[in-house]
């Protein structure tokens, strides 16, 4: 079975593989579909596969590029990324985790506050799973009250409507974002990217998990436009973090491109898959994606705070997070399967009815 | 003009400034040690892949960032081929949230 294991020139392991390409996938699919890069999924699986902690976070960024890159493309030409307002957003998230960075640095002078921030990340995941369900529930009820009174209720009609009130506020700059169908102040979206960059700042997290909520939310951008444009930003930070990382010597590019040759079919199941599932669709399983991601922050506060049962912890959260990996991998897999199916059969029947 | 040349380098400048420590923060702190490749073993692409690296940290970096767009823009457009020999429509879809 020796040729199930690749030697890994710069960090001088062998590793086995197909391991690499299932990563690659489940990332692939999940990253496409949600709009992140999700490094807090595949840290733990390059750390299973035997990667050392060196070389598993800068060959992840660099795979995260590439995937990122073909995802974007592709939701590009479906006209779900709005770059005006992903350039406008890369600008406050950079400056407002700097912010973030410079602040935890300063708290963590005054003392040990890692354990705050695992809680803070806690309370905001709690957050953002409650105001995802909620709007879910919000929508269900406006759709079941229009229904009783014999009405429809609009196509692109959500439960929660913070962004609404936003838009009122009419400090010039007035900005027309086409691709996300929105007219508001340039300062909203300068004033949440800096925000969630400086959430990033302090918990010290790439951002997608709050970005891609705050643009559905706070910025009022259709759910797959919020998609296209948050992995877009992941794109731009992706590809310098891979240059970053690799001058230092922390990237195994080997690693990396096998890792590529699954994240790009799983890049492409995603991103195709958003075709056929509606926003709501989308909301939900990114909901269950932060309580999965949630629940893996709780045993790792568990494995601290109970160091008897660390490895069990420990353990039991990796497991959680590949779990959940696969797990939403194969349903966004299966809903894309079923919506091709369809788009197929409706092409024929359109065929063999002229 | 000039105005504008002034914003594109101030916010190149940013980038430069404040992507570094957004992305190290994404995971653990690296330490600082040296790692060299061992390429005692290595043969062909692999060992002058591992003496790249071992030799000059800048050449590895400037090819590992052209590689990684030009591998995602090919798997990409493979991908590409495939599914719209399969059928998809690839360039439309509707916006609905529900």
């Amino acid at each position: 079975m020796e040729w199930l294991y690749v030697h890994m020139p710069i960090a001088g392991v062998e590793i086995f593989w197909p391991g690499l390409i299932i990563l690659g996938i489940g990332v692939g699919i999940i990253g496409g579909f949600f709009g992140m890069g999700g490094a807090w999924m595949v840290t733990p699986g390059l750390n299973i596969l035997g990667f050392p902690m060196a070389f598993a976070i800068g060959t992840d960024i660099a795979h995260m590029a590439g995937k990122s890159l073909i995802a974007t493309m592709r939701h590009g030409k479906f006209g779900n990324v709005d770059y005006k307002l992903g350039m406008i957003m890369l600008v406050g998230t950079i400056v407002g985790f700097e912010v973030g960075a410079q602040m935890i640095m300063w708290l963590e002078r005054l003392g040990n506050v890692e354990i705050v921030v695992r809680y803070l990340y806690l309370v905001l995941l709690t957050f953002i799973a409650w105001m995802v369900f909620h709007d879910v529930s919000t929508r269900r009820k406006k759709q079941q009250a229009a229904l009783a009174a014999g009405q429809e209720v609009d196509k692109l009609a959500t439960g929660i409507e913070w962004h609404k009130t936003f838009h009122k506020i009419t400090i010039p700059p007035m900005v027309h974002f086409k691709t996300a169908g929105i007219y508001c102040s340039a300062w909203l979206p300068i004033f949440v990217s800096f925000f969630t960059g400086w959430l990033a700042g302090i918990l010290g997290i790439g951002g997608g998990l709050i970005r891609m909520p705050a643009l559905i939310y706070l910025v009022g951008c259709p759910t797959h436009v919020a998609v296209g444009t948050d992995l877009f930003e992941v794109m731009i930070s992706g590809l310098y973090g891979a240059a970053t990382y690799t001058f230092k010597g922390r990237t195994e590019l080997v690693a990396a491109i096998i890792m590529l040759v699954g994240a790009a079919i799983g890049a492409q199941v995603g991103t195709v898959a958003t075709k056929y599932i509606k926003g709501y669709g989308i909301r939900i399983a990114f909901g269950i994606a932060v309580i999965g991601c949630a629940l893996s922050i709780v045993l790792k506060l568990l494995a601290k705070g109970i160091p008897e049962f660390k490895l069990w912890f420990d353990g039991s959260a990796t497991v959680l997070i590949l779990g959940l990996v696969f797990a939403l991998s194969l349903y966004i897999f299966i809903q894309m399967i079923k919506g091709v199916k369809k788009e197929l059969a409706a092409k024929k029947a359109l065929v063999s009815g002229h | 003009m000039q105005k504008f040349w002034k914003k594109c380098v101030g916010l190149s400048l940013m980038l430069w400034a404040g992507l570094p420590g957004m992305l190290f923060a994404a995971g653990e702190k690296a330490t600082a040690v040296v790692i060299v490749a061992d390429t005692r073993n290595l043969k062909g692409l692999m060992g002058w892949w591992g003496n790249l690296y071992n030799e000059s940290h800048l050449l590895f970096t400037l090819l590992t960032v052209v590689l990684i767009p030009l591998i995602g823009v090919i798997f990409g457009l493979l991908a590409d081929v495939i599914m719209q020999r399969i059928g998809i429509d690839l360039k439309s879809r509707e916006l609905a949230e529900h």
